[in-house]
């Protein structure tokens, strides 16, 4: 397993405290903390070659390319896509789904056509597909969870009609953090010509992607969930879906020739899709975050937090005030203090410097599924201890006392 | 319920026991388990507004009637935090039959100690157990979002 003491050293964040207490960082779904490496990348660009990538004429402007590019391959390669012009560089989840939703769905849904999601979806995997559904006449639909909140290939099954064109789900979700079974949803969906969107923004970051095995066909992810700086993030595409791809974006850099009567030719992929000046210092962030993951090795990664994920749910399952929701998913854990509001639960963890999550996280219609309107969640990443864990375990146990955290 | 009791009867002056937390808590508890004035009520004379905060759930619909330059009710219901709803009810406990420029003057005062200015605890009453609030950032938005959607409706009242 990983030495985590050693790792902890490379993340400058888990010397501060907050409240008087030793940082503990528990809000990993949200976003992660930056190792050094990620930093010194970012700070390096800013203090020593920062030129604009793909113009200029100039070493400098070639070394900003080389270094763009290199971080467009280390992604390629941490995917295990099958060429560097699959990965188009975005600011993050979101926009990557808002660019399959109005770059590919809105030019291939057709009037009575179906999409489908889950309830557990974040918002930025539901609310541009509602829009895609007003505007093109089409429909949402809902592929049922099962009793836990699991997508399985079963009620994929069921939910598929003759008219369903889009299947766009969560490889891990937010809140429950359960897997869904992506290589058999799209080796069924593509049997039935539907293409298959993930949300990977809570997978990604926390086990091996292998596209290429899975067969998904896009697949979005963000850049600051996984140790890389925010504001960068990827949309993966299949190459010759990322040609019948429209950008929702247009300008500088994204075209080859254009001429005054609007007849535009533009690039190929991905460049099609980054028009204007990109976000260097974050694609050369992400970059370093991907082989600083790559070097740790995301098998590791992944098993350790699995242990840690197993220890919190044994040590929570004794205490009686605690309420817990996905006991047997693999990601975050999400729980309340039995008779105390999240957002109190969460101001009283804070008092003890613990970082903790409380509200809807996004999925405003889990509510509907969990018949809780909001909830606590813990998520955990590869620098989390077990003493940290020991020490959330603690203010659990406080509960009660929640109102301490407005009177310390 | 032990001090409060008698700070509610008149035995214990409550600005004398502003330095006791066990009583700001009774307090803050005493309204959130047992919220005055929650309810909304379908009546036309009355204005409402929703107040939903953008940065956490708190998310509490407020309701006042006016009858010339007094606030002749409150209401209120939603969904929030201990810290909301109890500040809410202790608003409109305090605010309600005021006139507005009374209600004003509160109002004023409540915000300068929520933000940490000169202020006169007297008038506030129960409302001084959000002294503290200045030293929880992440809660001024929960001891605030009543009093504010309560300030819109006077506003609204006005046009």
């Amino acid at each position: 397993m990983l030495d985590v003491f050693t790792i902890r050293k490379d993340f400058p964040m888990l010397n501060r405290s907050m409240h008087n207490h030793p940082l503990i960082y528990l809000d990993n779904g949200a976003t992660t903390l930056k190792p050094q490496c990620v930093i010194d990348a970012v700070c390096n660009y800013l203090t020593n070659y920062s030129g604009n990538a793909h113009r200029g004429d100039y070493d400098l402007s070639h070394e900003v390319d080389t270094q763009f590019e290199e971080a467009r391959e280390a992604i390629q390669k941490f995917i295990n896509a099958k060429r560097k012009e699959e990965i188009v560089l975005t600011s993050g989840s979101t926009d990557s789904l808002n660019l399959v939703a109005y770059g590919y769905g809105e030019t291939h849904i057709n009037e009575g056509d179906e999409i489908l999601v889950t309830v557990a979806e974040h918002a930025s995997n539901t609310l541009p597909w509602f829009d895609i559904a007003r505007k093109n006449k089409a429909i949402v639909n809902y592929i049922e969870l099962d009793k836990e909140g699991k997508l399985t290939l079963d009620n994929v099954k069921k939910a598929i009609t003759d008219h369903t064109k889009i299947i766009a789900i969560a490889e891990v979700t937010n809140v429950l953090g359960y897997h869904a079974p992506m290589k058999e949803v799209c080796d069924h969906a593509h049997e039935k010509g539907i293409i298959v969107i993930a949300d990977g923004a809570q997978s990604v970051p926390h086990q091996v992607t292998d596209v290429q095995a899975t067969g998904v066909d896009f697949l979005a992810f963000s850049g600051h969930k996984m140790c890389g700086p925010t504001g960068i993030g990827v949309l993966y595409g299949k190459y010759e879906l990322l040609c019948e791809t429209w950008p929702t974006r247009l300008g500088g850099g994204s075209n080859s020739r254009y001429n005054s009567c609007g007849s535009v030719t533009l690039k190929n992929p991905p460049y099609k899709f980054e028009a204007g000046t990109p976000n260097i210092e974050g694609a050369i962030g992400l970059g370093a975050a991907v082989n600083y993951l790559n070097h740790i090795g995301m098998n590791n990664i992944h098993e350790y937090e699995l242990y840690l994920r197993n220890y919190a749910i044994e040590k929570m399952k004794q205490l009686d005030n605690i309420e817990i929701y996905n006991e047997n998913s693999q990601g975050a854990i999400a729980f309340n203090i039995k008779n105390v509001f999240s957002q109190d639960g969460a101001s009283l963890f804070n008092t003890y410097g613990i970082c903790v999550r409380a509200g809807q996280h996004c999925a405003k219609i889990l509510d509907e599924f969990l018949n809780v309107t909001n909830t606590l969640r813990v998520s955990f990443y590869f620098y989390n201890t077990i003493e940290e864990i020991d020490a959330f375990i603690e203010v659990c146990k406080k509960g009660d006392d929640f109102l301490d955290a407005f009177f310390e | 319920m032990h001090l409060l009791k008698y700070v509610r009867k008149g035995m214990i002056s409550l600005t004398h026991s502003l330095n006791d937390p066990q009583l700001m808590r009774e307090i803050i508890m005493d309204h959130y388990s047992n919220p005055r004035n929650r309810g909304l009520v379908d009546d036309d004379s009355y204005l409402k507004v929703n107040m939903n905060s953008e940065t956490c759930i708190d998310n509490l619909d407020i309701q006042a009637k006016f009858n010339g330059d007094v606030i002749e009710d409150i209401r209120y219901d939603g969904e929030a935090c201990a810290i909301c709803i109890s500040s809410t009810s202790i608003m409109s406990e305090l605010l309600k039959g005021k006139t507005k420029e009374e209600a004003q003057e509160i109002i004023d005062n409540y915000m300068n100690m929520i933000f940490e200015k000169d202020y006169n605890p007297e008038i506030l009453e129960e409302a001084i157990a959000f002294q503290n609030t200045y030293k929880q950032a992440n809660r001024i938005k929960c001891a605030t979002l009543g009093w504010n959607g309560l300030i819109e409706l006077m506003k609204e009242s006005e046009e």
